[in-house]
C-alpha cells in the first residue's frame, strides 16, 4: 500500500518535471484577428501564415533551440474584444504578437502590451496613429495610410480630373483614416469630392446611398472601408443599372469580395504593397501553401513575414526576451518571404509603398 | 421626382422585409405579453435555411418559380419547427413564472441559435449570386433612371399576399377566434375549451414561418448573411413594432414600412451617417404622443 503511494507520488512529481519543463521550453507567439464575424476571412489569412510558420520553425529546430507554441485570438474586428484578447495573451505569458487585423483593434490592444512589454508586429494594421502614438514594442510590416492614401488621392485627381468623385468611409479606424488622407490628397492635388458620406459597417441594405451616388452622378466611389461593404455597394450600383467604378484600399484584397459582387466587381481598383507572391524568394513557400491547399493570398504571408522577424531578431539578440529582441528589431536587417526589411524608429516597415491592382474574372492583378 | 421615386422603391422593398420580421415580436407579445428577443435569430436561422436550398436546388437544375416555391416551403417548415422548439424548451417552462424569466431565457436563445449557426456554418460570411436579375426602368429621358428590379416586385408582392392571408387567418377563423381569445385572457379562454398550449405554439409557428419569408428575401436582395444579421434586423423590426403599436398585425406592417422609409429617405435626403438617429428619435417622438403605438390598443395591465 505505502509503496503504492509511493509510487504515486513520484509519478506525480515526474509529471510536474514534465510540465514545467514544456512550459519552460517553450516560447509562446500569438495570432490575432478577426476569426469571427464579417471580417473572418482576413482572421483567416493571419492565421494561415502564421501556423505555416510555426510549422516550419520548430521543424527547423525551433527558435535558439526552444519550441515555438502558437496561440489563437479572435477579436472580431471589435476594439473591446480586442483588449480582452490582449489581456489573455499576457496571462498565457505570449512573448510575440503578429496582429491584430483590423487598426480599430490594433490601437487599443497596443496599449496592453506596451504596458506589459510584450512585442506587437501588426501584418496589416495600416492607420497611422498606430505606430506614430504606439510604445517602442509596436511594430508593423504593412504600408501606412498616409502613404496609400497618397497614391489614391492622386490618382483620382488625375484621372477623374474635372469629374465627380464621392467618397465614402464605413467610420472605423482604417476606413475612415484612409478615407481622409485620401481626400486631403486629392484636395491638395486640385480635385474637390462631390460627395463625403458616413455609412455604418455590417449593415447591407445600401440602396438609398446608392441612388444618391446615381442622382449625383458620380464618375467614381472612393471607399475607405472593407470588402463586405465594398461588395455590396458595387452589387447595389449594378442592380441600380449604375456603372461607376468603385476604388478602394487594401482591405478588398480577399477573394470573398469576388464571392460577393460576382461578375458586378469587375473593373474595381484598389490600392495594395506589391504582391509578395511574385517575390522570388517567396517562391518556394508559395508553393507551399498551395501544396496545402492554401491560397497565399492578402495578407497571409505578411503574416508569415511578421514572425519571421521575431526569428531572426531573437537569435541576433541571442535571447527571447522581449527587450533584447525589442532593440534587435530596430537595429537589424531582416530576410523575409516579403524581401529585406528592416524598421524605422517608429516602428514602420521599409518596404516599397502602394502600387495598384484591378479586379478581373475573380482575380485581383496588379496594374 | 424621379429620385424620390427611386428612394420611395427602396424604402418600401426595405420596410417590407422589416415589417414580416415585426409581426413575429407583435403577434407573441400579444398573446403571451413577452418580447421575443430570439425572433431575429429565427430571422437569421431562415435566411440560412434558404441559402442552403437554394444551392442545393441549383444543382437539381429545376425552373426558377417551382424553385422560388420549394424554397420559400422549406424555409417556412425548417424555421417553423425551429420557432416551436425555442418556445417549447425555452418559455413554455417559465410561462407560470414571474415576468422576467421568459424575457432572459429569450436572450439565452438568441446566443444560442448565433453560436449554433456559427458552430455549425462557420463564422465566416456565405455569399449568393443574385437569383433573379434584371427589371423596369423608367424615365430613361430623363438624367435619373428610375429602376425597379423584378426583385423588388417580387419581395412586396410576397408581402402583401402573406399579410393579407395571415389577416384573413386572425380575423376570420377558428384559429384566430382562439388566439385573440387567449390574449385577452388565458384562463377564460381554457375554460371556454380551447387548447392554449396549441393555440401559442401556432402562435410561434406562424411568427417563424414569417421571419423565414423574410429571411429568403433578405438571402435573395441582398445575396450576404452571417450568423449576426439577425441582430440588427430584429433591433429594427422590434423598433419597427412597437412603432406601430405593439400587438397589433396591421401596426406591425406599418411601423415596418414607417422605419424603411424613414431610413432610406434621412439617408436620401439629409445624411446616411445619422439614418438610426432619425429612425428611433422618430419612435422616441411617436411614443411620446401615442404610448401605445399609432395602431395598438392602450393596455395597462400588460404594460
Amino acid at each position: 500500500m505505502i509503496r503504492s503511494i509511493k509510487y504515486l507520488i513520484s509519478l506525480f512529481a515526474a509529471l510536474l518535471m514534465f510540465g514545467s519543463f514544456s512550459a519552460k521550453a517553450d516560447v509562446v507567439v500569438a495570432s490575432a484577428g478577426p476569426m469571427s464575424g464579417q471580417y473572418a476571412s482576413f482572421g483567416a489569412q493571419l492565421k494561415a501564415g502564421a501556423e505555416m510558420w510555426v510549422k516550419d520553425t520548430n521543424a527547423a529546430g525551433g527558435i535558439n533551440g526552444e519550441k515555438v507554441k502558437l496561440v489563437i485570438g479572435d477579436d472580431a474586428c471589435d476594439p473591446k474584444q480586442a483588449v480582452a484578447v490582449a489581456n489573455k495573451f499576457v496571462s498565457q505569458k505570449v512573448a510575440y504578437v503578429a496582429g491584430h487585423f483590423c487598426s480599430g483593434s490594433s490601437i487599443p490592444a497596443s496599449k496592453v502590451y506596451t504596458e506589459e512589454g510584450i512585442i506587437q508586429v501588426s501584418p496589416a494594421s495600416t492607420n497611422p496613429a498606430f505606430t506614430d502614438e504606439g510604445g517602442p514594442n509596436v511594430f508593423r510590416v504593412c504600408g501606412r495610410d498616409d502613404q496609400q492614401g497618397e497614391v489614391a488621392g492622386n490618382f483620382l485627381a488625375k484621372e477623374y480630373k474635372g469629374k465627380k468623385v464621392a467618397i465614402i468611409h464605413d467610420k472605423t479606424a482604417y476606413g475612415k483614416g484612409l478615407a481622409d488622407a485620401t481626400k486631403m490628397n486629392m484636395n491638395k492635388a486640385g480635385l474637390k469630392e462631390t460627395m463625403y458620406e458616413a455609412i455604418t459597417a455590417g449593415e447591407k441594405d445600401y440602396s438609398a446611398l446608392v441612388s444618391k451616388l446615381k442622382s449625383k452622378g458620380i464618375d467614381a466611389v472612393y471607399l475607405g472601408g472593407y470588402h463586405t461593404e465594398g461588395g455590396l455597394i458595387v452589387r447595389q450600383m449594378r442592380d441600380q443599372g449604375m456603372k461607376t467604378k468603385l476604388i478602394s484600399g487594401d482591405a478588398l484584397v480577399t477573394a470573398e469580395y469576388w464571392q460577393i459582387t460576382g461578375n458586378a466587381g469587375e473593373g474595381t481598383l484598389m490600392t495594395f504593397s506589391p504582391d509578395p507572391r511574385n517575390n522570388p524568394e517567396a517562391a518556394p513557400l508559395v508553393k507551399k501553401f498551395k501544396a496545402a491547399g492554401i491560397e497565399p493570398e492578402g495578407y497571409v504571408l505578411y503574416s508569415y513575414a511578421a514572425l519571421e522577424v521575431f526569428a531572426q531578431a531573437a537569435k541576433m539578440a541571442g535571447s527571447t526576451d522581449s527587450n533584447k529582441v525589442m532593440k534587435a528589431m530596430k537595429k537589424g536587417k531582416f530576410n523575409t518571404v516579403l524581401g529585406t526589411l528592416s524598421f524605422d524608429k517608429k516602428g514602420d516597415v521599409s518596404l516599397p509603398g502602394y502600387v495598384w491592382y484591378e479586379w478581373s474574372k475573380g482575380n485581383y492583378k496588379q496594374l | 421626382m424621379e429620385y424620390f421615386l427611386q428612394q420611395l422603391i427602396n424604402g418600401v422593398t426595405l420596410g417590407s422585409v422589416y415589417g414580416l420580421i415585426a409581426i413575429g415580436y407583435t403577434m407573441v407579445y400579444g398573446i403571451i405579453g413577452m418580447i421575443n428577443f430570439a425572433h431575429g435569430d429565427i430571422f437569421m436561422v431562415g435566411a440560412f435555411v434558404a441559402l442552403i436550398s437554394f444551392i442545393l436546388f441549383a444543382l437539381t437544375g429545376i425552373s426558377l418559380p417551382i424553385v422560388l416555391i420549394l424554397v420559400l416551403l422549406i424555409a417556412m417548415v425548417f424555421t417553423a419547427c425551429y420557432g416551436w422548439t425555442v418556445e417549447k424548451l425555452a418559455y413554455k417552462p417559465l410561462r407560470k413564472s414571474f415576468r422576467l424569466a421568459p424575457l432572459i431565457s429569450a436572450l439565452g436563445m438568441s446566443i444560442v441559435l448565433q453560436n449554433y449557426v456559427q458552430a455549425a456554418q462557420g463564422a465566416r460570411i456565405k455569399t449568393l449570386q443574385p437569383v433573379i436579375q434584371g427589371g423596369f426602368n423608367f424615365f430613361k429621358e430623363s438624367d435619373f433612371v428610375v429602376t425597379l428590379s423584378y426583385l423588388q416586385i417580387f419581395i412586396v408582392l410576397v408581402t402583401i399576399v402573406l399579410m393579407a392571408v395571415f389577416t384573413l387567418l386572425i380575423t376570420r377563423t377558428a384559429l384566430g377566434r382562439a388566439q385573440r381569445a387567449c390574449e385577452q385572457d388565458r384562463t377564460m379562454t381554457a375554460l371556454m375549451g380551447i387548447n392554449v398550449d396549441r393555440t401559442i405554439s401556432m402562435t410561434f409557428i406562424i411568427g417563424s414561418s414569417l421571419a423565414s419569408v423574410a429571411g429568403v428575401m433578405f438571402v435573395m436582395y441582398y445575396g450576404v448573411i452571417d450568423f449576426y444579421i439577425g441582430f440588427l434586423a430584429g433591433i429594427k423590426a422590434f423598433t419597427a413594432a412597437v412603432l406601430g403599436g405593439i400587438g397589433s398585425i396591421p401596426g406591425a406592417m406599418l411601423g415596418g414600412l414607417l422605419i424603411g422609409l424613414i431610413e432610406t429617405f434621412w439617408s436620401g435626403y439629409i445624411s446616411i451617417e445619422y439614418k438610426d438617429i432619425a429612425a428611433f428619435t422618430t419612435l422616441v417622438i411617436v411614443l411620446i404622443f401615442f404610448p401605445t403605438g399609432f395602431l395598438g390598443k392602450p393596455d395597462i395591465e400588460k404594460v
